[in-house]
């Protein structure tokens, strides 16, 4: 149905492959969070490979630094109609993470879970194979809190909340299991090029 | 929640248009799919282009689940250079037709099961999802404690504000506490400054016990930072929610 009177803003067809349906360009960097913005010293800061209930190896921010980092440069997609190009980052890939812990991946589920007690639930094969990472470093500087700072998951073919905030864990899990956004309302894949904002989208 | 049925898009009509401030508009959408909502959640709006271009935004719902059936206002900022907003502001006409589809969201929402006491804080246009939840309130003749700290930069800004002194005034157990952050001139009642902990512990002076719910809604920077504010003031980080509308 077209809309009387829009013609939406000037497009330029250079950029518009890379953009989802839906999604609108912005330079800015919006924040999507549920709760306040909580603060985590990396001095405290500590993040787990768990398997089940069982943690099977444990990082702290000097011994996460000591993994080999890797830089992405990747487009994001935030479920509320920003998508924001060629942003960079740095970190640890998940298959290092996996890699030092000696392990292959054990189960098709994850749940990222973060400091602030929320989680998304991503299937493992996404966060496999150069898909993902648990990032540091947003455009050559710390990422600060108000980001996800001082690490967030980064998962940038999915919607932007699969990429969780102050994460600090990682959760290998038998079963699907929803995490706090998908449990209220949010699709449990979130893929934005197939449009899955909401619970139910195909 | 049912979880395998799609929220489908709807065509709604606009019916009229109510000018709150210079910038701000309460727009008067009639459904032709019929909804409730609860308190606090939004729709997602879509404008399709003549070449099928679409652009989607995300707007609460101001009216109070028991408003008026079927129909839902959504108040729009006009944000200068915006894809949507003037859209709403200059384009759109009572009779048009647009696509929405909703209600949309499962955590920035209050119900009465869910008790208080409840503080709100709203920053500019961030106060709609609020004002959902004091109408309900209202409207239920709940005794929940509830308090709204609302910030604005000029008396003139503030949306709702003839509704909002008057729920307050009614002394039923709803506290209206405002400040304008850029009025030049002194405003009988209101604060002069930044939301800060002393504020929201005046906001707060009337609850019997901690507020139990906080919800903060407004831009990233001013949910930023009316959240430090909040735990300033000693209220535990774990009640609070919030809904950020980007800028
Ligand atoms: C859940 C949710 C509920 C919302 N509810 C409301 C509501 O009730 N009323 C309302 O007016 N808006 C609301 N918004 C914001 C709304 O979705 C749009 O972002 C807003 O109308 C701007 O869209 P636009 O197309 O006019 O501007 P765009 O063309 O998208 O953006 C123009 C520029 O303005 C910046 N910008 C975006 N938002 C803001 C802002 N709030 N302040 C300053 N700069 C900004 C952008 O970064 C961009 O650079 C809500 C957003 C969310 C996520």
């Amino acid at each position: 149905m077209a809309t009387r009177g829009f013609f939406g803003k000037q497009r330029d067809p250079a950029l518009e492959a890379r953009i989802p349906p839906g999604q609108a360009l912005t330079e800015d960097f919006p924040v999507l969070s549920a709760g306040p913005t909580p603060r985590v010293e990396t001095s405290s800061w500590k993040f787990t490979l768990k398997v089940g209930p069982r943690a099977v190896k444990a990082w702290t921010w000097d011994e996460f630094h000591a993994l080999p980092q890797t830089k992405l440069t990747r487009d994001i997609h935030c479920v509320t109609t920003w998508s924001k190009l060629d942003t960079h980052w740095q970190g640890v890939m998940v298959d290092d993470l996996l890699g030092d812990a000696g392990i292959e991946p054990p189960t098709g589920f994850t749940l990222a879970h973060s400091y602030d007690g929320y989680s998304t639930n991503v299937p493992t094969p996404d966060l496999v194979g150069g898909k993902a990472m648990v990032a540091t470093i947003y455009d050559g500087l710390p990422l600060t809190p108000d980001h996800g700072g001082p690490a967030r998951l980064l998962v940038p073919h999915l919607y932007f909340w699969k990429s969780a905030k102050w994460v600090n864990a990682l959760q290998f899990t038998e079963r699907d299991e929803l995490g706090f956004w998908e449990l209220r309302g949010y699709h449990a894949y979130g893929d934005p090029w197939r449009e899955q904002r909401y619970t139910g989208d195909p | 929640m049912t979880p395998t049925t799609p929220l489908l898009w709807q065509t709604a009509t606009l019916e009229r248009v109510v000018p709150q401030t210079a910038r701000v508009s309460s727009f008067f959408f009639r459904l032709s799919q019929p909804f409730r909502h609860v308190a606090g959640q939004h729709v997602d709006v879509r404008l399709t282009a003549p070449d099928g271009y679409v652009a989607q935004r995300g707007y609460s719902i101001g009216s109070g689940p028991e408003s008026e059936p079927g129909v839902i206002e959504l108040c729009i900022e006009e944000l200068e250079g915006g894809e949507v907003s003037p859209f709403f502001h200059e384009v759109a006409k009572p009779g048009d037709e647009i696509e929405l589809r909703g209600p949309l969201g499962g955590h920035f929402i209050w119900t009465e099961p869910m008790g208080g006491p409840v503080l709100l804080i709203a920053g500019g246009s961030g106060v709609v999802p609020l004002m959902a939840m004091a109408r309900h309130r209202a409207a239920l003749g709940s005794q929940v404690p509830m308090a709204l700290l609302y910030s604005a930069r000029v008396w003139d800004e503030l949306i709702f504000r003839e509704e909002l002194l008057q729920l307050h005034g009614a002394r039923n157990g709803f506290d209206l506490v405002l400040t304008l952050t850029r009025d030049a001139e002194k405003r009988e009642g209101a604060r002069g400054r930044r939301i800060d902990s002393a504020m929201v512990m005046e906001a707060i002076d009337q609850f019997p016990e901690p507020p139990k719910l906080v919800y903060l809604c407004g831009s990233n920077a001013f949910v930023a930072a009316a959240s430090d504010a909040v735990i300033a003031a000693g209220i535990a980080e774990t009640a609070i929610r919030t809904e950020r509308y980007g800028g």
